[in-house]
């Protein structure tokens, strides 16, 4: 008689107890073309996850995410915002690694004041969308400007070509951007072909770029339609460096584009290789939660951008749309994964960028350029 | 001259896969007079048979290349007279709109089954074929370029061969022409509808493995695009003609790479396609196609 009255206490005490949980939206490109940024950015999310709640949470109250995957696909992330933001109530949402599918969500944050977060999108238009809308990762004009200075210096390249996706605005700016600086630092963009993402056969433009005799390459593209254009290029017999932007980070670049990516380097934001301590220790985590994967740069500032989140929350004393825009804004040398996060007026976050090298089929750190 | 002659070694090359897939288009359409919009998705699971296969086999021979290339072949033959028995066979004699509409339905259904069973994330198909290259100046031919064009030759000689010389070919034009009097003459029509169809899903396999080969990128809906050209390449050569899809396949491939390896490659496939409309202005029928007059 006594003990279900006892128990019934227990567990109302419990009820009361137990506060709401902070609900955070997540849209990644979890399967599809580009699944691996997708895979990594949550990955990385979920780690930063359990440990917070491990650690009781913030302000007394549990994280719950929610996490869509769009597929890959133009439009579904649209769709996923709005559910995220009305139906769920999300206090903030986070992603994604690519620019075109961020600028779909970005309107959507911004007219529902909900601050939004994206982990790996490089293109400037994203963060301009509005004030609600912040990033971890450097920019385009900066990543276009680290290349081009590559290109000239390291690759002593002085007339390159460049294959840019069309129907992707990180490749368009980033190639807008490369050519800018390249161009104003005495080199000449020779050649500049075009393709649309998906596409698969890249011999005609490649034949072309042959044609015009260059020292190098620019591929601003994900990694999918590199590694395809790195195969046919070696097999068209073009022996010159290939080189590109963060859209070439993935576990499956070297999959899909074998001993035809050798002589090929990228920039991006992250390597496990950098000896800082905050750096090492998430690898020894990472590793530690996802059976012994090493993390790339879209596990690490997925991992940032929920710890950032966080950090704005207990700053703002609340999950308040703008009170916690006033405190995302203000987030000044943030530690984290990917080193350090200072968010500037533009709410982008300045960070350095690192240029990994491919050679015998494997990834190589190569340098690391200050902004 | 080198570039040209390397775009256009390019082009037949795409070309050649387009014609193989047309093949299966036109076929189905000639005895049936329908459009089997299923056929790019058999195109894509014959790639999907020769990842899961080309995994067993040891990598870069010749044999085991052929091998996978056979057993998808094989597989999609099947695979395309299952669709055909459970899906098509049942609606005969339906409106052409009926039949239409169950097409895109096994369409979808092929597509999203292989998304749950295959996931939606790209694989890398494996080098089942050595590859080398050849160069002959600044020209540079790679073995899989050589594979592909050779295979899908030897496939469509193979196919006139069947359709002009042997019985069950002698049938199928016989069902094509009027199939009432086929049956009169002693024709079992569902047999040769179902050969039909096991034929022209082996050569859409045969498409999606040299698809594959030279593209090592492989997922769910890789047939959408190259089955709507392939379409249009049928449609282009005159649909129901063999020799038609053929052309239609090759000139559509290379149209399209000289367009891509231009200035002007970001309108690729509005020029194909307005290319298109202006050669079905011209000639209604297709390249090959013989206009019939419908007698009232």
């Amino acid at each position: 008689m006594k003990t279900p009255a006892l128990l019934l206490a227990l567990l109302t005490a419990a009820a009361l107890t137990a506060a709401d949980p902070i609900k955070v939206g997540e849209f990644a490109c979890l399967t599809g073309k580009d699944a691996t940024f997708g895979q990594s950015q949550h990955k990385g999310i979920q780690l930063a996850l359990e440990e917070l709640n491990a650690a009781g949470g913030v302000l007394g109250r549990p994280i719950e995410l929610i996490t869509e995957d769009n597929q890959s696909k133009p439009g579904e992330s649209a769709t996923i915002a709005k559910k995220l933001i009305s139906r769920d109530k999300v206090i903030a949402v986070l992603g994604e690694v690519t620019s075109g599918r961020s600028l779909e969500v970005a309107p959507l944050a911004q007219g529902a004041r909900i601050p939004m977060i994206a982990t790996g999108a490089t293109n400037p238009a994203v963060t301009q969308k509005g004030n609600y809308i912040f990033r971890v990762c450097f920019i385009d004009d900066f990543q276009g400007t680290v290349m081009a200075k590559f290109a000239l210096t390291d690759l002593k390249a002085r007339k390159v070509a460049t294959l840019t996706s069309v129907s992707s605005a990180y490749s368009v700016g980033l190639a807008k951007f490369f050519k800018e600086t390249f161009t104003a630092a005495g080199g000449t963009v020779v050649a500049e072909q075009k393709f649309s993402e998906g596409d698969k056969d890249f011999r005609a433009q490649l034949t072309a770029i042959k044609a015009a005799n260059v020292d190098a390459v620019f591929v601003p593209g994900y990694y999918t339609e590199a590694a395809l254009i790195a195969r046919q290029a070696r097999s068209l017999g073009l022996p010159m460096p290939l080189f590109g932007g963060d859209g070439w980070e993935s576990e499956k670049l070297l999959e899909i584009g074998g001993d035809a990516l050798n002589n090929s380097y990228y920039s991006t934001h992250f390597t496990p290789e950098n000896k800082e301590p905050g750096v090492a220790e998430f690898v020894k985590k990472f590793k530690a939660r996802w059976n012994g994967e090493t993390p790339d740069a879209y596990a690490a500032l997925g991992y940032d951008a929920l710890y950032i989140l966080v950090d704005a929350i207990k700053r703002a004393g609340g999950t308040d749309g703008p009170k916690l825009r006033e405190a995302l804004a203000a987030t000044r040398n943030f530690s984290g994964a990917s080193g350090s996060t200072t968010i500037d007026k533009d709410r982008n976050a300045s960070k350095p960028a690192t240029i990994i090298t491919i050679t015998d089929g494997k990834l190589k750190f190569h340098k690391t350029v200050a902004p | 001259m080198s570039e040209f002659l390397q775009q256009l070694l390019n082009g037949l090359s795409l070309g050649a896969i387009y014609a193989l897939i047309a093949l299966g288009y036109t076929m189905v359409y000639g005895v049936l007079r329908f459009i089997n919009f299923a056929h790019s998705d058999v195109f894509m699971v014959g790639a999907f048979i020769g990842y899961y296969l080309g995994r067993l086999v040891p990598e870069n021979t010749v044999w085991g290349g052929l091998v996978v290339l056979l057993v998808a072949m094989l597989g999609c033959a099947v695979l395309g007279m299952l669709i055909e028995k459970l899906a098509y066979r049942p609606l005969r004699g339906a409106a052409t709109l009926n039949v239409l509409i169950t097409a895109i339905g096994v369409s979808l259904l092929l597509e999203y089954s292989g998304q749950v069973f295959f996931g939606a994330t790209p694989r890398t198909f494996p080098a089942v074929f050595p590859s080398v290259n050849f160069t002959f100046g600044s020209l540079v031919i790679s073995s899989n370029q050589v594979v592909v064009i050779a295979v899908a030759a030897f496939l469509m000689v193979a196919l006139e061969f069947i359709v002009h010389r042997t019985k069950i070919g002698t049938a199928m034009r016989a069902v094509s022409l009027n199939p009432k009097a086929a049956q009169l003459v002693g024709i079992n029509n569902d047999v040769v509808i179902s050969f039909t169809f096991g034929l022209g899903s082996a050569l859409a396999a045969a498409g999606g493995i040299l698809y594959a080969l030279n593209y090592p990128s492989i997922d769910p809906l890789m047939g959408v695009m190259p089955g709507l050209k392939a379409f249009v390449a049928a449609v282009l050569g005159g649909i129901g003609n063999i020799p038609g899809a053929a052309l239609g396949g090759l000139l559509l491939g290379t149209v399209e790479t000289f367009v891509n390896g231009s200035q002007w490659s970001t309108y690729k496939d509005a020029i194909a396609f307005a290319i298109l409309i202006i050669i079905l202005l011209f000639r209604p029928a297709g390249l090959l196609g013989k206009s019939t007059v419908e007698k009232v």
